[in-house]
C-alpha cells in the first residue's frame, strides 16, 4: 500500500510538471508579446481590476489551507472533519469562479471581450487596438484555462467527497485525497503566478 | 547525362565555405573510418570461437572516457570557430556595398535597382563589387538562396532582411526560394547573372522606364499625400525628413533609435509605434494596405536620398542622391577593387 | 527459410499473456502492459505503412525534374503528410510504446507499469489523434509541411490544417502519459536489489526519453493551440500585418520539436546497448557514462532549438550560442558510440540479425550525427539549411538510426514477445537490403544538398536528375527490405520455431521468464543480486 501511495503521489507530481510546461508555454508567449508592445500592454492594464484578483488570491489561498486540513483529517481518521473541510474547500472554489464570473461580466460590459461578436471595442486608444486584442485574448486564454482546471478540480472534489461519505478513506488508505490535494494546490499556485503577471506588474491606472 | 557533384563557386565567400566543408568532410571520414574500422576489426578478431566462451568484463576507463570526450569536443570547437567567422562575415555587409531590393511574393521574386530597373526572377550584378540585397516579403516566409554564391537568408514578412555577397566569377547561376511557401514553391526560381563591369554598365544603361527608385518614391510621396505634412523646405506638422535617414532620433518615451530602413518602414505602416519626441500619436495615418512592399522600398530609397543630398559637398539643387549610378560615373565606380574585396 | 518440423517444446496448454484470455474485449479493455504494447505495435505499423506509401509517391515523382506525376498541391500534401504521420504517429511513440511498454516492467522485475489503466488510456488517445490525422488526409490533406510554419499555415493555406493540428495535439497527450507512467514505474517499482546502478541501459534510455516527453510535449500542445486560434480567429500573434511575429511560432515549435528528435533516438540507443552486450557476451563498457549520456542528451537537447532558425534573422550572438550548444549535445552521443565499440573489445561476438542491425545503427547513426555537426556549423548551415542535405541528415539519424534500432529490437525480443523465432536467414538478408537500400536512397541527397537542391521541391533543376533517380532506386530496395520482415514475422507466428525462454543466452530479468511471458511476468518478485550484463562471473578487470 505504501508503495502504491508513493507511486500515485509521484505520478501526480509528474503530471503537474507537465501542466507547468503547458501553462509555462502560454506564459512565455504572453511575456514575449507583452515585451514587444509595452505601451499597448500599459493601456490594457487599466481594465484589469486588481481588487478582483486580490480577492480571488485570498480565496484560493484559504481553500488550499482547508484542503491541506482535509488531507490531514483523513490521515488522522477524522471522517467528519474531512467531509467538512472538503465542503469548505469546494465552497471557496465556487467563490473563486463566481468572482471570476463578475470580473468577466465587467469585461463584457466594457466591450473588452474579443472574438465573440459585438463585445470588443478599443476606440479609446485605437493605435493599440490590434495588440490590445491579442493581449486580451491571452488574458482570457490563460485565466479561462485556469478556470477550467478549477472546474475539473471541483469535479474531483465532489467525487472525493462522495467517496468520503461512503467511508472509503482511512489512515491506511487516503491516497485519492492526498493526490487531489496536490492537484488543488497546483491550481492555486498557477493563480499565484497569474495574479501578479496579469494584474500587478506594470499596472497603470490611466489609459495612455 | 549530367552528374554534377559540386556546385560552382562564384563568390568571395564560396571558397571559404567550400574549404570548411571539405575540412568537415575529412574529419568525418577520418572519424568514421576509425570507428567502422575498429568495429570491423573487433567483429572479426573477437568472433565467438566456442560456445562456452565467457569474456572477462571490462568495466570502463575514466581516462579513455575523458580523452574521447574532450578531443572530439576540441575538434568541434574548430568547426564552431571557423563557421562563426564566416557567419559574422555574412552578417555584416560592407558600407560601400551597392544596394538591390528584392521582394518575394507567392511565387516570384521582384528585383528593383536604385536606378529604377526592375526584373522578375532575374538578378544582374557586377563582378567584384559587394552587393547588398534588402529582402521583403509580401505574404509568407520565403528564402533567397543562391547556391553558387553560398548565400541564403529567409525573407520574413513584417520586416526587412539583408543578405550580401561579392561575386567573383561571371556566369549564370540558380536562384531558388528555399522556404516552403505554397503551391508553386518549386517554381519560385530564377537566375543570377554575374557580369563583367563593362557588360554590367551596358545593362544598367538600359535604365528603368519609370525613373530611379528614388524618383518613383518621390512620386509616391506626392501621390499619397506625405508631402502635406512632411514638408521639405520648412517645418510642417510632421518631422522634417531631410537628413533623417541614418541619424539617431529620440522618441517620446525617451529612448533613441537609429532611423534606418526598418524604422522608416515601420513608421509608414504603424506610425504610433515609434513617435519622435515632440510629436503626438494618432496624427499620422497608417498606410497599411495602401502600399506594396516594393512601394515602401521606393519610399525608403527616396527618404534615404534626402539625407545624402545634404551631405557636405553634395549637390543641393536636386534631391537625387549622388550614389545613384549616373552613367557618367559608372565606369569609374565599377573599376575592380584593388584590395579584391577582402573577406 | 527454415522448414523445421513443428515440434513444440511448450505445449499449447502453457498459459501466457496471449492465451490467458480470448475475445476482443480482453484486448481492447486490457490493462496488461504486454497486450497494450501489441496494440501499439499494430497501430504504429499501420501508420508507418501509410507514411511509407507517401514516401514512395514522393520518390516516384522525383524521378523526373518536372512535376509530372501529381499536381503541385498534391505533392505538397504528400510531403507534409509523410512528415506528420512519420514524426508524430510513428517515430515519437515507436520504441517506447511498443518495446518500452513490453519490456520496462519486466526488466525491473515488476508485474506491470505503475498506472496500467493510464497506459491503456494513452493508446486510446493515440488512436483518437491518429483518427484526426487520417481524417485530415481523407478530407483532402494538409500542405503546410510537418512544421506548420506561419503565416502560411495560419493565413494562406487552403487545406485542413486545424484538423491535422488537432490530431497532433491529441497524440501529444498519449506521449505525455506514456512518459509519466515510465518515470513513476522506474522510480517506484523496481524489484528488491534492482538499484539504479543495476538497471539495464534500455531502462535508463526510456527514463531520459520520458523526461523529455513530459517536459517538452506540453509546449508543442500550446503552440498548436495558438496556431489553431490564429487560423480560426485571426487573433494575430503570428501575423505580421497586425504586429505578430511569425518567428515566435518557429521558436515555440522547435522548443519541443528539437527535444522530440531525442525522444525518437534515445530509446533506439537503449536497444543497441542491450543487443551489443548480448551478442558480445560482455558487460557494457562505461556503464555510468552511457547512462549519464542519456540524461545529458535529454537536458542539453532542450537548449539547442535555435539551430533550426539560423537564417531567419536571429541575432548573431544567439547564433553563436545555439551553434556551440549544438556541438556540445553531440558529445554524449559520441560517448555512446565509443562505449559500444569498446564493449566489443575482447568480447565473444556472433552475428545474428539483431547484431547486424546494431552494426548498421552504429554506422548510419555516426554518419547522421557527424552531418549534424555540419549543420551546427554556422557558416556551412547558411548554405545547407533548407536543402536536401538536411533531409539526408535527419533520415540518417531517424531511419538509419531509429528505424534500424527498432527493427533490431523487434528481432531481438521477438522470441520473448511471441515465443517464436523468426527465420534467421531471411532476417540477415533483409538487414542487408535495408542497409544497402537506405544508403543508396539517402547518400546522394547529401550531394544534392550541397549542390543546392532545396527541400520540398516538386520540380527541380534538370542537372539534379541522376542523383534523384539513384535515390528513388534505393528507396525501392529499402521498401523491399521493410516488407520482407513484415511477411516473415507474421509467418513466424504460426510456423516459426518455438523459441524457448532465452534463445540468445542474454542477461536481463525479461529473459528469466517464459516465452511468451505470463500475464504478471514473474511468479514471484525477483530479487536482484548481480550487476547488469553479468555475462561473466570471473574477477573483473579494471582498466585504468
Amino acid at each position: 500500500m505504501g508503495q502504491q501511495f508513493d507511486s500515485a503521489t509521484f505520478g501526480m507530481w509528474v503530471f503537474l510538471l507537465t501542466e507547468i510546461m503547458f501553462f509555462g508555454g502560454m506564459f512565455g508567449a504572453y511575456t514575449v508579446y507583452r515585451s514587444m508592445y509595452p505601451e499597448a500592454f500599459a493601456s490594457t492594464s487599466a481594465y484589469m481590476n486588481p481588487l478582483y484578483g486580490a480577492l480571488n488570491t485570498a480565496v484560493l489561498i484559504v481553500s488550499s489551507l482547508t484542503m491541506a486540513l482535509a488531507v490531514r483529517s483523513a490521515h488522522l481518521d477524522k471522517q467528519k472533519a474531512l467531509q467538512i473541510f472538503l465542503l469548505i474547500t469546494m465552497f471557496f472554489g465556487l467563490c473563486f469562479l463566481v468572482i471570476k464570473g463578475f470580473e468577466y461580466h465587467e469585461h463584457w460590459v466594457d466591450m473588452k471581450v474579443p472574438l465573440i461578436g459585438g463585445h470588443w471595442n478599443y476606440s479609446e486608444a485605437p493605435q493599440f487596438a490590434h495588440q490590445a486584442q491579442i493581449l486580451f485574448i491571452f488574458y482570457f486564454f490563460m485565466t479561462g484555462f485556469h478556470a477550467i482546471h478549477m472546474i475539473v478540480g471541483l469535479g474531483i472534489m465532489t467525487t472525493i467527497f462522495i467517496m468520503a461519505r461512503k467511508g472509503r478513506f482511512s489512515p491506511i488508505y487516503y491516497t485519492p485525497v492526498e493526490v487531489s490535494g496536490l492537484y488543488w494546490h497546483f491550481v492555486d499556485i498557477v493563480w499565484i503566478f497569474l495574479f501578479p503577471l496579469l494584474y500587478l506588474i506594470g499596472h497603470t491606472r490611466t489609459i495612455l | 547525362m549530367q552528374l554534377p557533384l559540386w556546385p560552382e563557386a562564384a563568390s568571395a565567400i564560396a571558397s571559404d565555405v567550400d574549404h570548411l566543408y571539405i575540412y568537415l568532410t575529412l574529419v568525418s571520414v577520418v572519424m568514421s573510418v576509425l570507428i567502422f574500422g575498429t568495429i570491423f576489426v573487433f567483429a572479426i578478431k573477437y568472433r565467438r570461437k566456442s560456445e562456452d566462451e565467457t569474456p572477462a568484463p571490462i568495466h570502463g576507463s575514466w581516462r579513455l572516457e575523458v580523452t574521447w570526450s574532450i578531443i572530439p569536443f576540441l575538434v568541434m570547437l574548430t568547426f564552431f570557430w571557423w563557421g562563426a567567422k564566416i557567419y559574422f562575415l555574412n552578417a555584416t555587409p560592407p558600407p560601400e556595398a551597392m544596394d538591390v531590393y528584392a521582394v518575394g511574393k507567392q511565387w516570384m521574386w521582384k528585383l528593383q535597382y536604385p536606378g529604377g530597373q526592375r526584373e522578375i526572377n532575374e538578378l544582374h550584378v557586377p563582378i567584384g563589387r559587394p552587393v547588398k540585397i534588402t529582402l521583403a516579403s509580401e505574404d509568407v516566409i520565403h528564402s533567397f538562396f543562391i547556391p553558387a554564391l553560398r548565400v541564403k537568408h529567409d525573407v520574413v514578412p513584417g520586416h526587412y532582411d539583408v543578405l550580401w555577397f561579392n561575386a567573383t566569377k561571371a556566369g549564370r547561376y540558380h536562384l531558388f526560394c528555399a522556404e516552403y511557401c505554397g503551391t508553386e514553391h518549386s517554381g519560385m526560381v530564377g537566375w543570377v547573372t554575374v557580369m563583367n563591369p563593362a557588360d554590367y554598365e551596358n545593362w544598367l544603361a538600359g535604365g528603368g522606364s519609370a525613373g530611379t527608385m528614388a524618383q518613383q518614391g518621390e512620386r509616391l510621396f506626392e501621390q499619397l499625400g506625405c508631402s502635406g505634412c512632411h514638408l521639405v523646405d520648412r517645418q510642417g506638422r510632421g518631422p522634417n525628413l531631410r537628413n533623417l535617414y541614418g541619424s539617431r532620433v529620440q522618441l517620446t518615451g525617451g529612448q533613441t533609435v537609429l532611423a534606418d530602413d526598418a524604422y522608416i518602414r515601420e513608421s509608414i505602416l504603424n506610425p504610433n509605434a515609434k513617435i519622435i519626441a515632440g510629436y503626438h500619436p494618432n496624427v499620422m495615418p497608417s498606410f497599411q494596405g495602401q502600399l506594396s512592399e516594393e512601394g515602401i522600398l521606393q519610399l525608403v530609397v527616396y527618404i534615404k536620398s534626402l539625407a545624402i543630398a545634404n551631405a557636405p559637398g553634395a549637390p543641393t539643387a536636386s534631391l537625387l542622391p549622388a550614389i545613384i549610378p549616373q552613367p557618367v560615373n559608372l565606369a569609374r565606380r565599377l573599376a575592380p577593387q584593388q584590395d579584391g574585396g577582402k573577406q | 527459410m527454415s522448414t523445421a518440423i513443428q515440434e513444440p517444446q511448450q505445449t499449447t496448454e502453457t498459459v501466457n499473456y496471449l492465451n490467458a484470455e480470448y475475445g476482443w474485449k480482453s484486448w481492447l479493455f486490457t490493462t496488461d502492459h504486454k497486450r497494450i504494447a501489441l496494440l501499439y505495435l499494430i497501430s504504429i505499423s499501420v501508420m508507418f505503412a501509410l507514411g511509407g506509401v507517401f514516401a514512395m509517391l514522393i520518390r516516384l515523382e522525383l524521378l523526373t525534374p518536372q512535376g509530372d506525376m501529381v499536381t503541385s498541391d498534391t505533392y505538397n500534401k504528400l510531403f507534409t503528410m509523410h512528415g506528420v504521420v512519420m514524426v508524430f504517429f510513428f517515430l515519437v511513440p515507436s520504441i517506447p510504446a511498443t518495446l518500452g511498454n513490453f519490456l520496462v516492467p519486466m526488466m525491473i522485475g515488476a508485474k506491470d507499469l505503475a498506472f496500467p489503466r493510464i497506459n491503456l488510456l494513452s493508446w486510446y488517445i493515440y488512436i483518437a489523434g491518429a483518427l484526426f490525422a487520417v481524417a485530415s488526409i481523407l478530407m483532402g490533406g494538409v500542405d503546410t509541411g510537418w512544421t506548420f510554419y506561419t503565416p502560411f499555415s495560419t493565413t494562406y493555406s487552403n487545406t485542413f490544417v486545424i484538423t491535422a493540428a488537432v490530431g497532433v495535439f491529441i497524440s501529444g497527450f498519449s506521449s505525455i502519459l506514456t512518459g509519466l507512467n515510465f518515470i513513476v514505474t522506474i522510480h517506484k517499482m523496481r524489484a528488491p536489489g534492482m538499484t539504479w546502478g543495476r538497471l539495464p541501459l534500455f531502462v535508463w534510455a526510456h527514463y531520459a526519453t520520458s523526461l523529455i516527453q513530459v517536459l517538452g510535449t506540453p509546449v508543442v500542445a500550446i503552440t498548436l493551440a495558438l496556431l489553431a486560434l490564429e487560423r480560426g480567429f485571426h487573433i494575430g500573434i503570428f501575423d505580421p500585418a497586425i504586429g505578430g511575429d511569425p518567428i515566435l511560432f518557429q521558436h515555440m515549435f522547435w522548443f519541443y520539436s528539437h527535444p522530440a528528435v531525442y525522444i525518437m533516438i534515445l530509446p533506439g540507443m537503449g536497444v543497441i546497448s542491450e543487443i551489443i552486450t548480448c551478442f558480445s557476451r560482455k558487460g557494457l563498457f562505461g556503464y555510468w557514462f552511457v547512462a549519464g549520456s542519456s540524461l545529458g542528451i535529454a537536458i542539453v537537447g532542450f537548449l539547442v532549438w535555435g539551430h533550426h532558425l539560423f537564417v531567419t534573422g536571429m541575432s548573431m550572438y544567439a547564433g553563436l550560442y545555439f551553434s556551440l550548444m549544438s556541438m556540445l549535445v553531440a558529445v554524449p552521443s559520441a560517448i555512446k558510440v565509443f562505449n559500444w565499440t569498446a564493449t566489443m573489445y575482447r568480447g565473444s561476438i556472433t552475428y545474428q540479425t539483431p547484431m547486424l542491425y546494431a552494426f548498421g545503427f552504429i554506422g548510419l547513426f555516426t554518419i547522421g550525427g557527424l552531418t549534424g555537426l555540419f549543420l551546427a556549423t554556422l557558416g556551412i548551415d547558411v548554405h545547407l539549411t533548407d536543402t536536401y542535405f538536411v533531409i539526408a541528415h535527419f533520415h540518417y539519424v531517424m531511419v538509419g538510426g531509429m528505424v534500424v534500432a527498432y527493427l533490431g529490437g523487434l528481432h531481438f525480443w521477438w522470441p520473448k514477445i511471441t515465443g517464436k523465432m523468426y527465420p534467421e536467414g531471411w532476417g540477415k538478408f533483409s538487414a542487408l537490403l535495408v542497409f544497402v537500400g537506405f544508403n543508396v536512397t539517402f547518400f546522394p541527397q547529401f550531394i544534392l544538398g550541397y549542390l543546392g537542391q532545396p527541400r520540398r521541391y516538386h520540380a527541380y533543376a534538370p542537372e539534379f536528375q541522376v542523383l534523384n533517380v539513384m535515390s528513388t532506386a534505393g528507396a525501392s530496395i529499402l521498401a523491399v527490405g521493410y516488407v520482407i520482415p513484415l511477411i516473415y514475422f507474421i509467418w513466424s507466428l504460426r510456423y516459426g520455431k518455438p523459441a524457448g525462454d532465452n534463445p540468445w543466452g542474454a542477461k536481463g530479468l525479461e529473459w528469466t521468464t517464459q516465452s511468451p511471458p505470463t500475464t504478471f511476468n514473474f511468479d514471484q518478485t525477483p530479487i536482484v543480486t548481480e550487476e547488469a550484463y553479468a555475462y561473466s562471473k570471473k574477477p573483473e578487470v579494471e582498466v585504468g
